[in-house]
């Protein structure tokens, strides 16, 4: 017993100590030549699956290893903010242009292009399947005081939500309006479940159709639908003067995402064969937009 | 038990968790990468390990230290640490990023996202609770005991060797405790630690909890459930080696 009880604390022993070599060598390799680059990245960019595809491109052809911090946007700014990321990749213009007017971030550029989607419980409790824009429908939703889950989270599709709302003249308020306080996906499923109606963007609600009874009925741009549920996605440096960033290494970043190679992997990607993306970040016409406070 | 451990041992690598999950692959279609499972499970022991192996440093002692002694305040200083142990993780993480962060006092460190910050937080969840469990074993000795020493002419710090002898489950129970304090709290390790993977899918700072939390954002429940499994299954194997190495048969 005494035998068999030493074998298997040796064994505990040498496992231990392999465990702290394989971290040691992991720990190495986290320094490339170049360095490391932090982006804070939104959740719904990261959950496509975009990312692990334009980061190992990056990675393979610059040799920089690449760190990506998921969150919604407000959250993702906040980072900006505190200079813990090199550069922030954002969906709410209103968001964006305050980190800029406050001095944490530089550069801003166009890089993508998605929507969103209006989504519910297949019987359409609200009958907005043969409406054509986003205020509409929620203004019926509102009206018929339909279930809707809301976001309620300060991301960019939260914020995008509150403009909607804004437009349809509608007063979201009253028991039929909730808040999952969560990100997308467990949103949607949320949503599934309790027959809600909700705003999501179009590329986590195709990951998700075929697992929650929710059916689409307000489409975007992607679509030629609605133009109001453009999903623009910026990607901003965070600036040199106020926070110790690596800031070469996020222009490098940004470069990549908004040159040829960048543009062409956004365009080309797919999710259940969907496109989900367009690339904006090329364009023979300059759109000064992208660089400065928009108008609205 | 016994049984499982050899196995992991034999596997050669770190907890080849291969041999998990070729067995369940059948049930659920696992989309990750190879090494994925195991790099989060090794960022998960490593941080949680550390983070726990340092409370003990400190929460032991300081167990010791106030049951041996009365002081003016004792029990101030008691109802602190039980209340040390309720400390919500997210409030913890939160105020590690704000003392890590590049804004932060110590931001020149470069802590922030990186596993030291997060066997930062750790250890300041783990500590109450390894120091509360431990001084209620050591207090739960029986006076007669430290009197019986104290009798036979021991210094206080025989005394001190004999009550902790006695109260050794007791504080084998306080470190597991710390132990599953630490390797299952998604929150603080979330925000300092930033739920990092390298683009080869391996893990910088992913661990169990916050891999779980992706899944579940991204409404893939069965396969978070099924890494909750891992988790739940890494404890007992640790609860199995401490609850041996205390010496006590339960």
């Amino acid at each position: 017993m005494s035998i068999q009880r030493r074998g298997f604390l040796t064994g505990v022993g040498i496992t231990a100590v392999s465990l702290a070599g394989c971290l040691g060598s992991a720990e190495a390799s986290d320094s490339s030549a170049l360095g490391t680059l932090t982006v804070g990245v939104t959740t719904s960019t990261y959950d496509s699956g975009l990312l692990d595809v334009l980061h190992s491109a990056f990675e393979s052809t610059y040799g920089v290893t690449v760190r990506a911090i998921a969150g919604g946007t407000g959250q993702t700014l906040t980072r900006g903010e505190r200079g813990d990321v090199d550069v922030v990749m954002a969906h709410a213009r209103s968001l964006e242009d305050a980190f800029i007017e406050s001095g944490h971030g530089i550069n801003r550029r166009a890089f993508a292009d998605g929507d969103f989607v209006i989504a519910g419980p297949p019987d359409d409790p609200a009958g907005i399947a043969d409406l054509d824009t986003a205020s509409e429908a929620f203004a019926r939703i509102a009206t018929t005081e339909s279930a809707f889950l809301s976001r309620g989270d300060n991301s960019g599709t939260h914020v995008k939500e509150r403009a909607i709302w804004d437009d349809s003249e509608a007063d979201p308020a009253g028991a039929w309006y909730t808040e999952s306080g969560q990100g997308m996906g467990e949103t949607l499923v949320q949503a599934g479940q309790r027959g809600a109606y909700l705003l999501s963007v179009r590329g986590n609600f195709i990951a998700l159709s075929d697992r929650v009874d929710l059916d689409l009925f307000v489409e975007g741009p992607v679509t030629d639908g609605d133009p109001a549920l453009d999903n623009p996605y910026g990607v901003i440096a965070v600036n040199p003067a106020r926070h110790d960033v690596e800031y070469e290494l996020a222009m490098l970043y940004v470069g990549f995402l908004t040159g040829q190679e960048g543009q062409q992997i956004i365009e080309e990607y797919t999710i259940d064969g969907q496109p989900v993306f367009y690339p904006d970040g090329l364009s023979e016409d300059p759109n000064f937009d992208q660089y400065t406070p928009s108008e609205e | 038990m016994i049984e499982t451990v050899p196995l992991l041992v034999d596997a050669g690598a770190v907890f080849d968790a291969s041999v998990l999950f070729d067995a369940s692959v059948g049930l659920v279609d696992l989309p990750f990468r190879p090494g994925y499972i195991e790099s989060i499970i090794g960022v998960s022991l490593s941080v949680s390990l550390t983070a726990v192996a340092l409370s003990t440093l400190v929460g032991l002692p300081v167990a010791l230290a106030v049951g041996f002694t009365e002081f003016p305040g004792k029990r101030l200083v008691v109802a602190l640490i039980n209340t040390g142990m309720g400390l919500p993780s997210v409030v913890v993480g939160l105020l590690v990023l704000f003392a890590v962060s590049n804004a932060g006092p110590l931001g020149s460190l470069d802590l922030v996202f990186t596993r030291e910050a997060m066997v930062i937080s750790q250890f300041v969840l783990a500590t109450p609770v390894v120091t509360g469990v431990s001084l209620a074993a050591v207090t739960g000795v029986d006076d007669g005991l430290r009197d019986v020493a104290h009798a036979m002419g021991g210094t206080r710090l025989d005394v001190a060797l004999a009550t902790i002898s006695e109260a050794r489950s007791g504080i084998a129970t306080a470190i597991l405790a710390g132990l599953g304090r630490a390797i299952s709290e998604v929150g603080s390790v979330l925000i300092v630690g930033g739920n990092i993977v390298r683009a080869d899918g391996t893990s910088v700072t992913r661990t169990l909890t916050t891999a779980i939390q992706l899944e579940a954002r991204q409404g893939r429940f069965e396969i978070a459930l099924l890494l909750g499994g891992v988790l739940v299954a890494l404890v007992l194997v640790i609860n199995g080696v401490v609850l041996r190495l205390g010496g006590r048969r339960y």
